[in-house]
This record gives C-alpha cells, structure tokens and sequence, in this order.
C-alpha cells in the first residue's frame, strides 16, 4: 500500500515537473501580479512617490490671504494643486482630470475676516468634486479648514501662526519599532492564494479528463482503494502548492524584503493547511462536475469570489461592515488573516491556530465529499 | 481460471450487457467478437472491476470478485484500449509506476520492467520519451504495462486497435509467447482474422448477449456453406435478379444481395461454380467482377447476426 501510495504521489510530482513552462507560470504569474498589487497599495520599498491628489483652484479674490491659502495647500505632499478658472475647474472634474476643483470667490477675504471676528454671513467657497474620490473630498475639506484658519490667524495676529493647540504623534503598529509596513507581504499572500485555488481548479479538472483514459483505468484495475487513489492525488497536489507558496515567499523576501516577523511554524502551518484544503477544493470540483469545460468555468467563478471575498486582491477592512461579517466564513480568508498574522502583523503560532485548524477542517470536509460523490466510472 | 455468469449492466435505458456467462480455463485463449457497441468493452470492464455489474458475478481462480482492493486484482492485467500510459515520461518510469501499483518495488520491479520491455522489444527506447513513440510502439509499450505483475489472465481490450500491420504482427507475436508460458488470455476484437489466428475458444457477442460460444471448429461446423462466391453485378443487372431464385440453383447453400453484389455460399467452389455462373449468363444477370474466398467466422457472424462484424 506504501509503495503504491508513494508512486502515485512521485508519478504527479514527476508529471507536474515534466512541464517546466507550465512549473514557470504557475510562479512567475504570481510573482508579476503580486508585486503589481505591491507597488500599488503601498508597498514599503520603492514606493515614496504615490499619486498626488490633483486639485484645481480659482481664487477670484486675488488677495494677500487667498494666496497664502493656495500656497499653504500647493506645499502638502497630498496635493497637487493647480490654478484654473471655474469653467476649467468643472470640466476637469467632469472629465475625471482633477479630484476637487474649488471656487474662492471674490471678497473672500473681507466676509471671512467678518464672519471670523463678528459672526457675519460666511462668504460660500463653491467645491466641486468626483463622486468617485468622495473620501479625498472630505479629506481636501479638512485641509482646505486648517489653510484658512492658519493663513487668517496670521493675517489677524500680525505675522503669528494659528495653528491647533495640540500636536499629533502618529506610529504605525507592526511587528515592532522601526519595522515598517510592507504592502508585498499582503499582496504576495493574496496572490498565491489565488494562484494556489486556481491550482486546485486545474487538479479537479484533469481529474475529470483523466477518468476517460487509459490510464485511469489501469489504476483502476490495481488493487487500490479509491480513498488512496484519491489521497494520492491531494497528496501530490498539496506539496506543489507548498512549494509554490514558499518559493512566492522566498522571492518577496529577497526582492522586496518581505519577513516573517512573526512565528515561522506558524507561517509553514497556514501554507501546509492552505495547501491541503486547494487540494481537497480540486477533488471536489472533479467530484461535483460533469464536463470538464463547464466544470472549469464555474470553479474559476467560485475561486474568484472566494478570492475577492477573502481580503486577497484588497485587505477586507475596506469592505462594509455586514460584507466583513460574511467573510468570516470564507477559507480564503482565514487563510489571508493567518499570512498577515506571521509576516508583517508579527503575530506568534497562537494567532495562526485557529486560522490553520478552520483551514484543515475544511480540507478534511471537501476531501470526505469528494470521495463520497465522486463518479468512478466515465459517461 | 476465469468465471462470469450473469453479467448486466444498463445505462440508463440501455442494456449494456445482458446476462453475459463465459469461462476461461489456465492457459486458455478466449476470443469475445462483436461489432462496436456490442457489450465488449464493457464486459471486460466488469471482469476488471472499473464498471461495478447490476447482477452477476466474476469469479478468478475460484474466488468471487468484490470491491476495489480484492486480491484476486493481482491476478489480473489490464491492456485498455485507450494507451493506458503518460506520454510525459520515458517507458521506465510509466512501468515503475505501474509495477508499484501492485506493491513491487526493489530488484523484482527492475527485474520485471526488463523482462516486459525485452517481451516488447523497447529495451533500446526505455528511457526515451514516450511522446516521441509511434502508434504501434505505444501499443506494445501498453501491452508491457500490464504484465509486469505476472498476471494469470491478461485482459485485452482491443490491443492492435489503429496499428500497422507490422506492429501487429510484433503484437500478435507477443501474446502468442505469452501463451505459450501458460497465460489465460480473454482477447475482445472486432477483427475476425486476430480471433482465428490466436483463440482457442470464441465468444460473440451481440446487443450485449451472448450468441455463440463455441472452438473455431465448431463455429465452422454452424456455417451452410464452406466458400463464398461473390459476383458484382453491372448495374443494369441489380433489379432483375431474384435471390430466391438464385436458392434453387443446385449447389447454392445461401444468397444474400448487398449493395449490388451477390455472396453465394457453395461447398464445392470447383463443382457449383460454374453451374451458378453458367445460370446467371443464361438469365441475362450480368456481372463485371467475380471473387471467391473460403467462408471465415465474418461469414458466421454474418449468419447469427446478420450484419457484419464492422457495422
């Protein structure tokens, strides 16, 4: 039964490496993907120089005050602050160009300065922005409030700054002082999750191609179990999804200086049980489909929505409060919390136990349907 | 060595097989004719335990067959007619591979792979790519597969399906050593030349039944006629000839009209030909080609049936 058991996992090995374009895709893709998404959500290396909100200013006033706002705003890092006129300003807006475009109008300065010191009617400072970039406009509201008041207080106290009588000190918590998030550690995750799933979609489909050839029939002929024939194949598939997933982990660390900074037993234990259940996920798709075709393209839409829901593609904290609380039930996610526990949250083995013991229950579950409903003999 | 009685199995609302019996003692040949679709390949699959039977029962070597890990497996090989290998690796590693599946390992195994690749004649290509092999090597290479456990009984699934005459021939040559060291063989074919050049015994199968089973010599005793006489007619000549009329002819055991031409069953070719030909010249049926052969088990078949083993 060993020998047996242990051909059939060397046979898969053997063929999976046989293929060494089809070894290099399922790497580099996810590498590429991966660091793309990196560099865009904030990856810690490389990526000072981040988008600048573009904001379009008309100051029809023209005064000392107004000039001192527009500059205030054009030196925040956020910003990218251009003059324009209102007309400019709207169609830019319009056309997706600028975030904000805003309007001071003329006497500007004379009705602030009122409102401020006698509780006058506010002059309207007109702002038209993307509905798209909402939170920018809130953000460039609470800026666009401080500028004022710093180059009003100034004007009004004869050259003295009015800033906010308190100071900020922010600090992003990591894995410990000095150690900066880094956006690849979650983007290098999320895609050998992906990756991994679609893996397993390709497992269950040849599984379902397999069962018509001959092949298969002659291991069926043997005297093996379908439990081992199975097994086997989770077997075989669960190891290449480790290896993958390692070998995705070792090119961020040199790369892009991905750590885990928490525990690694903890790191190789999310990777083994993740690896297991994408193995188990294969054999139920081969267990639950028909064609192969059609198969493969409704595991590749489940494995999408598993993906998306899981916090792969974007961490779920962004997501609504209700779709958070869906997700909890999804495997991609505990898999996902757990990678982030260990790489740059620092996490030790005791926040990853119940992320891999939810994973290997799943895995155990999919693979008992599997062998419980998978059709043995081909249409 | 082999026992089946009672073989069924329906697919939805086809019958597969229908009640299908046979037996195969040690060192037998058992030939199981049909046409396409008639139940072959689907009765070798129970015998194999890939196809689990509504009723009946496969006995090997006294022992009732039951479940996936019946012993009684390591008794039997497998040649699928699909090639049952992996074009990716080279023929040693698809024998290892198979080797182990029946729990060889070690010496025996390596011991075992020479013997099967020396049998087929790949020794020189072991460690080349089967991807790279002709149809027919792969055919050989699939025969080799089955063997390495040195089973009893070799189930062959239509095993020459698709090859040149020559690997036919290497493969006909395997299965006869084969025989010849004892093995009990159930060979399923549509091809009646393989069934008379290597069985013992034949078994036809049509519509999943059993509808002979029986030595060549036998089977031969069932036929009306011993040469078959065919005449092409020209095309004028097709409507006005009656068959009926044709079986009055002294000498003529059958007649049957196909596409045009007209199959006369004689047991004196020398005696009853010229007495037909002469006959058919007389009555104006024209003909524009004449053959003759001695009547084969197509010709049985043909008779039990009705249509051809081809169709």
């Amino acid at each position: 039964m060993r020998t047996a058991f242990l051909a059939l996992v060397r046979k898969d090995l053997r063929l999976f490496l046989a293929d060494p374009r089809a070894v290099m895709m399922s790497v580099v893709a996810p590498i590429a993907i991966a660091s793309f998404f990196g560099y865009i959500f904030g990856g810690g290396a490389g990526n000072q120089e981040h988008s600048r909100i573009p904001v379009l200013v008309s100051d029809l006033d023209g005064t000392a005050l107004t000039r001192d706002v527009v500059r205030r705003l054009a030196a925040d890092s956020e910003l990218d602050v251009k003059p324009a006129t209102p007309e400019e300003g709207r169609e830019a807006v319009r056309k997706g160009k600028a975030t904000v475009a805003f309007v001071m109008p003329k006497n500007f300065t004379v009705e602030a300065t009122r409102a401020l010191l006698a509780g006058g009617e506010k002059p309207v400072l007109s702002m038209r922005f993307d509905p798209s970039h909402a939170l920018e406009m809130r953000m460039l509201q609470g800026m666009l409030a401080g500028a004022v008041m710093s180059a009003a207080g100034r004007q009004l106290s004869g050259g003295r700054e009015l800033t906010a009588p308190f100071q900020v000190n922010s600090e992003a918590v990591t894995s410990g002082r000095g150690i900066t998030y880094n956006g690849y550690a979650h983007s290098f995750g999320g895609m050998g999750i992906q990756f991994l799933l679609m893996v397993g979609v390709e497992v269950g489909v040849k599984l379902l191609l397999h069962r018509q050839q001959g092949v298969w029939k002659r291991m069926r002929a043997a005297p093996l179990s379908r439990t081992m024939l199975l097994g086997s194949r989770a077997v075989s598939s669960g190891i290449t999804s480790m290896g993958t997933l390692i070998i995705l982990f070792a090119f961020a660390r040199v790369v892009f200086g991905v750590r885990i900074q928490g525990s690694m037993a903890g790191f190789l234990a999310v990777c083994a049980a993740f690896s297991l259940l994408t193995a188990a996920f294969g054999l139920l798709i081969a267990s639950v489909g028909k064609t192969a075709d059609t198969t493969r393209g409704i595991a590749i839409l489940a494995t999408l929505f598993m993906v998306m829901l899981g916090g792969a593609w974007v961490p779920t904290f962004i997501f609504p409060k209700w779709l958070q609380a869906i997700t909890v039930a999804i495997p991609t996610r505990w898999a996902m919390d757990g990678l982030d526990a260990v790489t740059w949250r620092g996490l030790g083995f005791s926040a990853v136990a119940l992320p891999v013991a939810l994973l290997a229950g799943c895995a155990l579950l999919f693979g008992a349907v599997a062998v419980s409903r998978f059709r043995w003999e081909a249409d | 060595m082999l026992e089946v009685s009672g073989l069924r199995k329906r697919y939805g609302g086809v019958v597969a097989v229908d009640g299908v019996s046979l037996r195969a003692g040690k060192g037998e040949t058992i030939g199981l004719l049909g046409p396409n679709g008639a139940g072959k390949t689907t009765t070798v699959s129970m015998i194999a335990g890939l196809v689990r039977p509504d009723a009946g029962e496969v006995r090997i070597a006294g022992r009732a067959m039951r479940g996936d890990t019946d012993p009684a497996k390591r008794s039997m090989g497998l040649v699928p007619q699909d090639i049952g290998l992996y074009e990716e690796i080279s023929p040693r590693e698809n024998l290892h591979l198979f080797g182990s599946l029946y729990g060889m390992e070690g010496a025996a195994l390596r011991r075992a792979m020479d013997e099967a690749l020396d049998l087929v004649g790949l020794k020189e290509r072991a460690r080349d790519s089967v991807r790279d092999f002709s149809g027919g090597m792969k055919r050989r290479l699939n025969l080799a597969a089955a063997l390495l456990h040195d089973p009893q009984l070799l189930l062959l699934d239509e095993p020459t399906v698709g090859v040149d005459p020559q690997s036919r021939n290497a493969i006909f040559d395997n299965l006869e050593l084969l025989k010849k060291r004892g093995k009990t063989l159930l060979y399923t074919t549509h091809y009646m030349e393989e069934a008379e050049r290597l069985c013992d015994r034949l078994v036809i199968i049509d519509h999943g039944k059993i509808i002979a089973d029986d030595t060549l010599q036998g089977l031969h005793r069932l036929m009306p006629a011993r040469s078959v006489l065919r005449l092409e007619l020209t095309a004028g000549a097709r409507g006005g000839l009656r068959v009926e009329d044709l079986r009055q002819v002294p000498g003529v055991e059958s007649a049957e009209m196909r596409d045009g031409t007209v199959q006369i069953g004689v047991r004196d070719l020398a005696g009853d030909a010229p007495v037909i030909l002469g006959w058919m010249t007389e009555r104006g049926h024209r003909f524009e080609h004449v053959a003759s052969e001695r009547a084969s088990l197509e010709t049985v078949f043909l008779t039990l049936t009705g249509r051809s083993l081809r169709d």
